[in-house]
């Protein structure tokens, strides 16, 4: 028998990636890394990790790509036949509870992936909602996940975690906040570089932006 | 009193080799409101005739969405409609979810049409009383076919089905050859003139019909009632003066009927 | 239950793969202009033991694509089956549609990722190339389901070595014969460092055998008299002229491409290599100590 090279199989990998979101009073910000790596390796320096799930719901992952395209495939199927049944779109935080459940149904074999959903509810105000593997969520303000979250986590706490509602920040200063933490979490996590990228949900539609980050 | 001993079951052959539980249902097709289909090169218009059954409800849905790039028209038992077009929905799903790509028409058609025929070699079942007109762009470009109960499918340049469908057939059948190069509104415009056709001299408008297109960069849509209703003003001004009382033909001819499969 | 000995018997009689036996290495793959161009030896190793040297790793998919597999060569060859079966029943519809490299691709995907979640891998990486309307492709599987696009790809090792050359080196829109020079460029230094140790590498180069596929215009002769080494980063390895080595072209290697007009797959060749380096004569040399 050819001796054992590999150590026990694992099903799971971490291709790594940051993921971050923040909600506004009209608009959200939902930006992700372009990064793919497995362990000390770059796969590639372009990889999308955010999909659109509905007309104001944007999905950002990171973890394991498998899963997380597993994932993305199943909520835009389920999306479509819910647009067949309500002849419409799916709401941001209905949105946000089917992926909860969707994540929770894969409890004792999960989804290896960490997600951020932001987008706007009925109202028109900015939501983002922040998942663990399994499927426990939140509705919050901003939030940041995956391998460099915890490089963010503090930053935005810091800069956004405010006394008063009308110190919001508007939406040109959350794009050029997000890009300040992503050039950040870029210098001191390997996982986490390339380019970000960044789409800014409002009540004119979608918008799409990038920034170079750290190729090293 | 005579009485067919054949027709009980849809497994039992008749001794002239006919199987009439599936012509009956083929028979709820010929009830049904009309439903119209024509394409050209580059596009494919569905059009139905709404009635409702009674002044105090509404009429029911005869075009579905199954896809960007499919939709149906139907015609017979709307609830059997219903049913298979949650059936050609899962499979477009399916398929996308496995190669990241729409379903091509013409197969989706064949195993439409597979489903369609079990049903009319098992005891237990009974065959679905409703005409299908599968409207659809793929890589060879667009397409019309028709799904008959029989398990039949066919494909067309043009065609009507249900109720008066022959007066919209005859008009369709003067006209097809130019489809081929039509623009889509003209395709749209021959669409409303096939459905007025099964209207025998009832008043067209939005409020009695649907259209919906699919196209090259066009995903399918019901388009909305007031273009609609603009386009049939825009026509009628054109068919004000030479109108001729349209042709009342009787498509349903009792006698000398032919097995109705081959159609 | 004992619970040792249940384990060990799970693992003694499992129907599931738990390690690869017989193994391809890398595979290289690149976008150029009017296609895709791939590479890969014909080694199929029993643990170290090279045990196979004529396995086609390169294998033409329905019209419009090109499958490369590195990993258990008797997965591949299962693959290779789904793959046919797949092919033969979108040909029979005989309706103007077909499989392009998208929809292999995807299709790949699901098969590897539905066995990852079986916990019964098909244990390989694969490297889909095609070009169908124009439109080029090129992407990746692993064993566990991770799978992306990019310009240039490069499966095990190849990652490590080959893609730092491919970022340095590839631009779109490469002709042929600069796609071909770049792949062979990434085979050769595949070829030297497949292998943690050199006096492995070296006694490997006996049997070591790459080959590129052959692609028609390309003259093989004239390949085989390139050097690649008197050019760019290699320069700085002294080259000892005076060694005459017997193995000059140790391995042959594939490239196979793919474009609009078709799928061509060469006859294995040899690349020409070259052993007179000091550092291979002398590899202890300003390593001292160490082994």
């Amino acid at each position: 028998m050819a001796s054992k090279q590999q150590a026990n199989w694992s099903p799971y990998d971490n291709n790594g990636g940051t993921c971050v979101a923040i909600a506004g009073s009209n608009y959200c910000v939902i930006a992700a890394d372009t990064r793919l790596s497995t362990g000390y390796s770059i796969l590639t320096r372009d990889y999308s990790k955010l999909q659109q799930l509905a007309d104001k719901s944007i999905l950002a992952s990171s973890g394991f790509q498998a899963d997380i395209k597993a994932l993305q495939k199943h909520l835009s199927a389920k999306h479509l036949i819910y647009q067949h049944q309500h002849n419409k779109q799916m709401s941001c935080p209905a949105m946000a509870q089917l992926l909860s459940n969707t994540l929770y149904y894969k409890r004792f074999f999960p989804y290896y992936a960490f997600n951020v959903l932001g987008g706007l509810d009925n109202e028109g105000k900015g939501c983002v909602f922040t998942y663990d593997a399994v499927g426990s969520y939140e509705r919050v303000g901003y939030s940041s996940q995956g391998s460099g979250s915890t490089l963010i986590t503090p930053v935005l706490d810091n800069q956004l975690k405010s006394p008063s509602p009308l110190l919001i920040p508007q939406e040109t200063e959350a794009v050029d906040l997000v890009k300040d933490v992503f050039a950040s979490a870029a210098e001191r996590d390997i996982y986490t570089g390339d380019r970000v990228e960044i789409t800014i949900v409002n009540a004119a539609g979608i918008r799409r932006e990038y920034a170079e980050l750290r190729k090293d | 009193m005579f009485r067919n001993q054949y027709d009980t079951d849809v497994t039992t052959w008749s001794p002239a080799g006919r199987l009439f539980q599936v012509e009956y249902a083929m028979e709820a097709v010929k009830q049904g409101s009309a439903a119209i289909g024509l394409r050209s090169k580059t596009h494919v218009v569905l059009a139905t005739v709404n009635k409702s059954n009674s002044e105090l409800s509404s009429h029911q849905k005869k075009i579905f969405k199954i896809d960007d790039h499919i939709g149906v028209a139907i015609a017979g038992l709307t609830a059997d409609g219903r049913v298979l077009s949650r059936y050609l929905r899962s499979e477009c799903i399916n398929y996308a979810f496995t190669y990241e790509s729409p379903l091509p028409v013409g197969r989706l058609v064949v195993q439409l049409a597979d489903k369609a025929q079990v049903c009319t070699q098992r005891s237990w079942k009974r065959p679905y009383g409703v005409g299908l007109l599968v409207a659809g762009l793929d890589e060879s470009g667009a397409h019309l076919y028709y799904n008959c109960p029989s398990g039949n499918y066919f494909e067309y340049q043009a065609f009507a089905i249900g109720s008066r469908s022959q007066a919209a057939k005859t008009y369709l059948e003067r006209k097809f050859e130019s489809f081929t190069n039509s623009s889509r509104e003209d395709l749209i415009k021959d669409a409303l003139f096939a459905i007025k056709e099964t209207l025998q001299g009832e008043k067209l408008t939005s409020s009695i019909c649907t259209v919906a297109v699919v196209g090259v960069e066009e995903p399918f849509h019901i388009m909305d009632q007031k273009t609609i209703q603009e386009l049939i003003e825009s026509l009628e001004i054109k068919e004000e003066e030479p109108t001729d009382q349209g042709e009342a033909m009787e498509e349903r001819s009792p006698e000398a009927a032919p097995a109705p499969m081959d159609i | 239950m004992d619970s040792g000995k249940g384990l060990l018997a799970s693992e003694l009689d499992s129907q599931r793969t738990l390690n690869p036996y017989v193994t391809g290495t890398s595979v290289v793959g690149i976008k150029y202009k009017d296609g895709i161009l791939m590479a890969s030896d014909m080694g199929g190793s029993y643990g170290s033991t090279l045990r196979y040297k004529s396995v086609e790793r390169l294998k033409p998919i329905g019209k419009h694509s090109l499958l490369g597999a590195s990993g258990e060569i008797s997965d591949f060859q299962e693959i290779l089956r789904y793959l046919d079966e797949l092919i033969i029943y979108d040909n029979m519809w005989d309706d103007g549609n077909s499989l392009g490299p998208k929809e292999i691709h995807n299709y790949l995907n699901r098969v590897m990722y539905n066995r990852r979640n079986k916990f019964d891998p098909l244990w390989n990486s694969l490297v889909l190339g095609g070009v169908k309307n124009g439109q080029k492709y090129l992407g990746t599987v692993s064993m566990i389901g991770v799978h992306f696009e990019d310009n240039h790809i490069a499966t095990g090792f190849g990652n490590h070595l080959a893609r730092p050359i491919l970022r340095d080196e590839w631009k779109e829109d490469m002709s042929f014969e600069e796609g071909v020079k770049l792949l062979e460029k990434c085979m050769l230094v595949l070829l030297y460092r497949d292998r943690s140790a050199i006096n492995k590498l070296q006694r490997r180069s006996d049997w070591w055998w790459w080959c590129f596929m052959e692609i028609g215009e390309v003259d093989v002769e004239t390949r085989k008299d390139r050097s690649y080494l008197d050019s760019g980063d290699y320069e700085e390895v002294t080259m000892n002229k005076s060694c005459s080595s017997p193995r000059t072209s140790a391995g042959a290697t594939l490239i196979a491409k793919i474009t609009e007009e078709g799928i061509t797959v060469s006859q294995p060749y040899a690349l020409k290599t070259f052993w007179g380096f000091t550092a291979y004569q002398n590899p202890t040399k300003g390593a001292e100590g160490s082994w």
